[in-house]
């Protein structure tokens, strides 16, 4: 019964909140550039008009181009299952779920990039092509990270990497590494869910594109899917961030939460800052800087292993 | 102590992979200078408030942190480049091959048979990794002005080394390093004058032309 309650706490607290982090990315933004900016609720609006619209499907798609969507909203709830929110454990942890956590993020990234060559247009297909290269290139960075906190906390599911020792970590000789290894996983955050400096969500100039390119032809339902997909991988993929940084045991469930709840509010915040100071990098200098994140996470694996 | 000098010792490995990736010469200079005033630290950290250490910081921060650094811009505002163009081995080849050499370096540290005292730390390698960045950003790029850099990265490997040796070396071999450096980047920027001036370029490959 207890197992139950947890388990909707999670998806709760995932399925409810995610949007709303959006909305603080939004604002922390609007307010940086001295604008009043949409009000917090906002993606939730836009979520519940874009499911009233009618839905336009081209005629040359087949069931793969509304497969991406749907993958896109039940593979980081399923990941969710495995991902720790703060000191709540995840619903369901086994040995070596880790693997499962990243390559479930492939399943999806498989089903998103189809769903855009299915449609046929040469735009859709070099955003694809982007999507697959960058993503190969954050990948190591991810696994890395993982073994280096699989190797200090000397188990392999995500529930016990990120379990209470963090904070005795943090003070003794392997607190460098895992300064290092959360900015790599704030690095892959930005890429991962496209964001400044490595794409911009709200270009809709094509040739900087990079997801929002592939999702160009949906529209309706199926695109409130594609963007609340995006929330609730932003919320999942923070989600081990803010427990590094924020690793403390409260004792009770509400406490816990509300502790995970700030931490992901500051989290968004601290995304609108970077969004906000920093500017685009040119598409050529994106590998540049993520094989330099794969050596800074490789480092911080050196710096355990010895 | 020994957590903020580990601190000062993992900036400056990440001021070598920042040097070895990066294309623009103004940032490549900040982040040497950057590195010059972390190691400035690293005496302080390590042997506590005393003269000698005080003495030693001070020069270091002066002439690592500020001093050559603004040589440096000076040179580059005067000569007008902004960025190396096509160096001899690619920035994301030099990036491997520096994250190799740092993890070699702390392969080959733990091999030493080092003084008790220092095994097991963070000097002896980060000193061998960011000698050998220095060495690779010496050979693997074209301008002289990246060339000093690499010059300046390298001795700041022999500082590292020299600071776990401060109790045991006297000041003046110290002040010698130091002043070496200074007349290295004195003649260096007379040198670069010099090829400015006869190829209006500071491409060093233009040295190995024959010329009529």
């Amino acid at each position: 019964m207890e197992m139950l309650a947890r388990t909707a706490l999670h998806l709760l607290l995932l399925l409810l909140v995610a949007p709303l982090l959006q909305g603080v990315i939004v604002r922390t933004k609007a307010l940086f550039a001295g604008r009043v900016g949409a009000p917090l609720l906002q993606p939730y609006h836009d979520l519940a008009r874009l499911l009233r619209k009618e839905c336009v499907v081209s005629r040359t798609t087949t069931w793969v181009f509304l497969a991406g969507p749907a993958a896109g909203v039940a593979v980081p709830i399923l990941a969710a299952l495995f991902m720790p929110f703060g000191a709540l454990p995840a619903p369901i942890a086994f040995t070596g779920d880790l693997l499962l956590f990243v390559y479930l993020f492939g399943v999806a990234r498989f089903f998103t990039v189809a769903s855009a060559l299915d449609t046929g247009s040469s735009f859709e297909g070099m955003g694809g092509a982007r999507e697959v290269t960058f993503a190969c290139l954050a990948e190591p960075i991810v696994l890395f990270c993982l073994i280096v906190l699989a190797r200090i906390a000397d188990a392999l599911s995500l529930t016990a990497l990120l379990g209470p020792h963090l904070a005795a970590t943090w003070r003794g000789p392997a607190g460098l590494s895992l300064g290092l290894v959360v900015v790599c996983l704030l690095v892959v955050l930005l890429v991962e869910n496209s964001r400044i400096p490595f794409d911009d969500p709200n270009t809709h100039l094509e040739l900087t594109m990079i997801h929002e390119v592939m999702v160009l032809d949906h529209s309706g339902p199926p695109l409130a899917m594609v963007l609340y997909g995006a929330a609730l991988k932003l919320m999942v993929l923070g989600a081990p961030i803010v427990r590094l940084l924020l690793p403390v045991n409260t004792g009770s469930w509400a406490g816990d939460a509300l502790v995970f709840l700030g931490g992901m509010l500051l989290l968004a915040m601290l995304i609108g800052v970077i969004e906000s100071i920093m500017a685009r990098l040119r598409l050529v200098r994106i590998p540049q800087v993520l094989i330099g994140t794969t050596m800074l996470s490789g480092f911080a694996l050196v710096l355990v292993l010895r | 102590m020994t957590e903020l000098s580990n601190l000062c010792l993992l900036l400056v490995i990440l001021v070598n992979f920042f040097a070895l990736g990066s294309s623009r010469l103004t940032a490549c200079i900040q982040a040497v200078a950057l590195q010059g005033a972390v190691l400035a630290l690293l005496p302080l950290a390590t042997h506590g408030l005393s003269s000698h250490s005080l003495l030693l910081a001070g020069g270091a921060l002066a002439l690592k942190g500020v001093f050559i650094p603004w040589l440096l811009l000076r040179a580059i505002r005067e000569v007008h480049i902004r960025r190396e163009m096509e160096p001899l081995i690619g920035f994301v080849p030099t990036l491997l091959l520096g994250a190799l050499a740092t993890a070699g370096a702390f392969i080959f540290a733990d091999l030493l048979p080092l003084v008790e005292a220092h095994q097991g730390g963070l000097f002896i390698p980060t000193s061998l990794a960011t000698l050998f960045s220095g060495f690779l950003l010496l050979i693997s790029r074209r301008k002289a002005i990246t060339q000093v850099v690499g010059y300046l990265i390298l001795e700041n490997g022999i500082f590292i080394f020299g600071i776990l040796l401060a109790e045991a070396m006297p000041m003046m071999v110290e002040a010698g390093v130091l002043l070496d450096l200074l007349v290295g980047v004195f003649v260096m920027g007379i040198v670069l004058d010099q090829i400015n001036r006869e190829f209006s370029t500071l491409d060093t490959e233009q040295l190995s032309a024959l010329k009529e």
